[in-house]
């Protein structure tokens, strides 16, 4: 959910990969296909952005990822 | 054009455009919508997200102010995707490219997402699949719930079809404009069947998936007389019916004319014909077509109106209207008869294997005395108001009858020592419509004032049908010999014993059996008072002395099918027009 909402901050499109058990690729704007792409801690995943503030997005949201959503 | 065969609980034709009420806790069926009609299905699902978006931020607030912001977090979730643009532009797209109902395209992409999460591995995920249905769930209760608002406010004339109304529908029901119903499921006490005959117009129920058969703006031809349901019926077809209500139409002015003459044979015996109504209101119409008075007021709606209980004030005002309406004709009370329905199996603390069998009519009231006191001293409290008879319905044994007749006198005795006025001597009856009770009518007919024959469920119990289901339903025929063994005799008993007995089944008001039932010594019928005329006419033109020779030629026959077309050319004789 931090995710998605995060990604929904910026204008830009976010594509979210995931090369982990089940690889696939999901809106990083949408709930329900982030929870489809099933990406569970330590699944290796890809995260791509299109737009005029793409660079801004993927840095925030791998800081997200990297803080472990702020948990522990 | 299709047409469906169900069962006619409500008489009437119409001919009008259909709307369906999806149920949102069943398969929605999949339904196509023409393509004018897309625009229109996706703002309904854009209203619906929006309601369902509204209810959950009201529903956080509400929650993370009591538990905490844990449990918000969940009611957060259903939010987030009820805001995804990829879930909402999935079933935009199905509405657009299938061209189906927003119901189907909800429940339909909702079914996708729900077995993609059902496939996960991670028991978190997996365990999503609820939150998934209980968004799609909300969605479609906002979208079916509009769907009954606008039922309220109509501009032209409709017809409604459902899986089952329920009690919350038809409430709100623009009574200008819907001219019939159409349901799935049902039969003649369902809600959907007492509340057709109560606004009079036509209504078929048991017609297995018309919900899924039928699309809004259909056009259909309900036929309440002959339980038959047309779906966008042919050029013929049309011309047909039109024709068939125009003669009713003339027919029932015909019958009209007869409204103040009395029911008197060409030999001059006097029969009484009564109303049966499920509402006060009624007595307004049953009065014009010549009852005599109402000789069965089914007491049922009172409970099926509203979700909870109703109070013995509820009872009483609904009573005390009744008897403002008669002015001093009498009016027969039938006893609480709820039980193998939705509203009671709903209550049921375990659901019965066998309803019909089961804790049903009397047997509830004598299992919940609080319940049954209210409704007789209600009952009690507006005797004083005029003709005021009591009957208790579904009587088996004696005992159950003399615990009822207790229940009675305790209720005299409290109403005595609260000072409040009542009827001591008020006729108490039973409604004769179980075997037993008609095998021991000699017996019963000592401890009553009067006999009701109920048909309807002295068939059922007889031949052992259950004539909502459509595979068997063929075999309930009034006209069986046991049955109308049993129907002769209790008559008989009552005759002895010198008390009233009355029918008031459905087959008291069908026209083909008037001449059977007096010739067995029948005095008082019973009816939905659109039948009154009709019965009167046939009573008019006939003497006792050929009914009665009617009566000894039926009981010699051993088989329905040579009563019932004896019948039919013995009343063709007197009024051709009739079939």
């Amino acid at each position: 959910m931090q995710f998605v909402d995060q990604a929904n901050q910026f204008q830009s499109r976010i594509r979210v990969w995931c090369s982990g058990e089940q690889p696939g690729e999901a809106d990083g704007k949408s709930v329900m296909q982030m929870i489809i792409l099933a990406a569970t801690e330590g699944t290796p995943m890809r995260i791509e952005a299109d737009g005029p503030d793409a660079e801004q997005a993927v840095q925030k949201l791998v800081e997200l990822v990297d803080s472990k959503f702020g948990e522990e | 054009m299709e047409i469906k065969k169900g069962i006619g609980v409500s008489p009437g034709v119409v001919i009008s455009t259909a709307i369906v009420l999806d149920a949102e806790d069943l398969v929605i069926p999949k339904r196509y919508i023409d393509a004018s009609a897309v625009d229109m299905e996706l703002a309904r699902f854009q209203d619906a997200v929006q309601r369902s978006g509204r209810e959950l931020d009201d529903l956080r607030q509400a929650v993370t102010a009591k538990y905490g912001k844990e449990i918000g977090n969940i009611i957060e979730f259903h939010r987030g995707i009820l805001a995804d643009a990829s879930v909402l532009a999935a079933v935009e797209k199905e509405i657009r490219q299938r061209r189906v109902t927003a119901e189907y395209a909800v429940s339909e992409v909702m079914r996708r997402y729900a077995a993609n999460f059902q496939a996960m591995s991670d028991r978190y995920l997996s365990d999503r699949v609820k939150d998934i249905h209980d968004i799609e769930r909300r969605i479609l209760h906002n979208l079916v719930g509009a769907k009954e608002e606008s039922l309220q406010s109509l501009t032209s004339d409709t017809v409604v079809v459902a899986h089952d109304l329920l009690p919350s529908q038809t409430a709100s029901l623009d009574r200008l404009h819907v001219r019939g119903f159409a349901t799935d499921v049902g039969g003649r006490t369902s809600h959907t069947a007492i509340v057709a005959r109560a606004l009079g117009i036509p209504a078929v129920v048991g017609l297995g998936n018309i919900t899924a058969e039928v699309s809004g703006g259909d056009t259909l031809i309900i036929d309440g007389n002959r339980g038959v349901v047309i779906i966008n019926p042919d050029p013929e077809q049309l011309t047909e019916y039109r024709e068939y209500e125009r003669k009713r139409e003339q027919v029932e002015r015909d019958l009209q004319s007869l409204r103040d003459l009395p029911a008197v044979t060409r030999d001059g015996h006097a029969i009484s014909l009564q109303a049966n109504i499920e509402f006060p209101a009624e007595i307004d119409d049953a009065l014009p077509r010549g009852a005599e008075g109402i000789g069965l007021y089914r007491t049922e709606f009172l409970y099926l109106a509203s979700e909870t209980e109703p109070s013995e004030e509820d009872h009483y005002r609904a009573y005390a209207d009744a008897m403002g309406r008669l002015k001093g004709k009498p009016l027969v009370i039938r006893t609480l008869d709820l039980g193998a329905d939705k509203y009671t199996q709903a209550r049921a603390a375990s659901p019965e294997r066998n309803p019909f069998l089961g804790d049903r009519s009397i047997r509830m009231c004598l299992h919940d005395i609080p319940m049954f006191k209210r409704q007789l001293r209600a009952i009690m409290r507006a005797s004083v108001m005029g003709d005021l008879r009591i009957m208790f319905p579904l009587v088996t044994t004696l005992m159950e009858l003399r615990q009822a007749k207790m229940v009675l006198s305790d209720v005299m005795e409290e109403l005595e020592d609260e000072g409040v006025e009542f009827r001591r001597d008020i006729p108490v009856g039973v409604m004769i419509e179980v075997p037993s009770a008609a095998l021991m009518a000699n017996q019963f007919a000592k401890e009553v004032n009067f006999f009701s024959i109920g048909t309807n469920d002295l068939i059922q119990y007889t031949l052992a049908v259950d004539r909502t289901n459509e595979k068997v339903a063929g075999l309930f025929c009034p006209a069986h010999p046991a049955v109308l063994t049993l129907v002769r005799d209790v008559i008989r008993a009552a005759a002895r014993n010198n008390i009233s007995c009355s029918v008031c089944g459905e087959m008291a008001g069908e026209p083909i059996y008037a001449l059977l039932l007096m010739g067995m010594g029948l005095t008082q019928f019973s009816m939905n008072s659109p039948d009154i005329p009709e019965v009167k006419k046939i009573i008019r033109l006939t003497t006792l002395e050929h009914a009665r020779q009617v009566a000894r030629k039926v009981m010699s026959f051993d088989s329905e099918r040579q009563v019932m077309h004896y019948l039919r050319e013995e009343t063709r004789k007197i009024v051709p027009e009739v079939f």
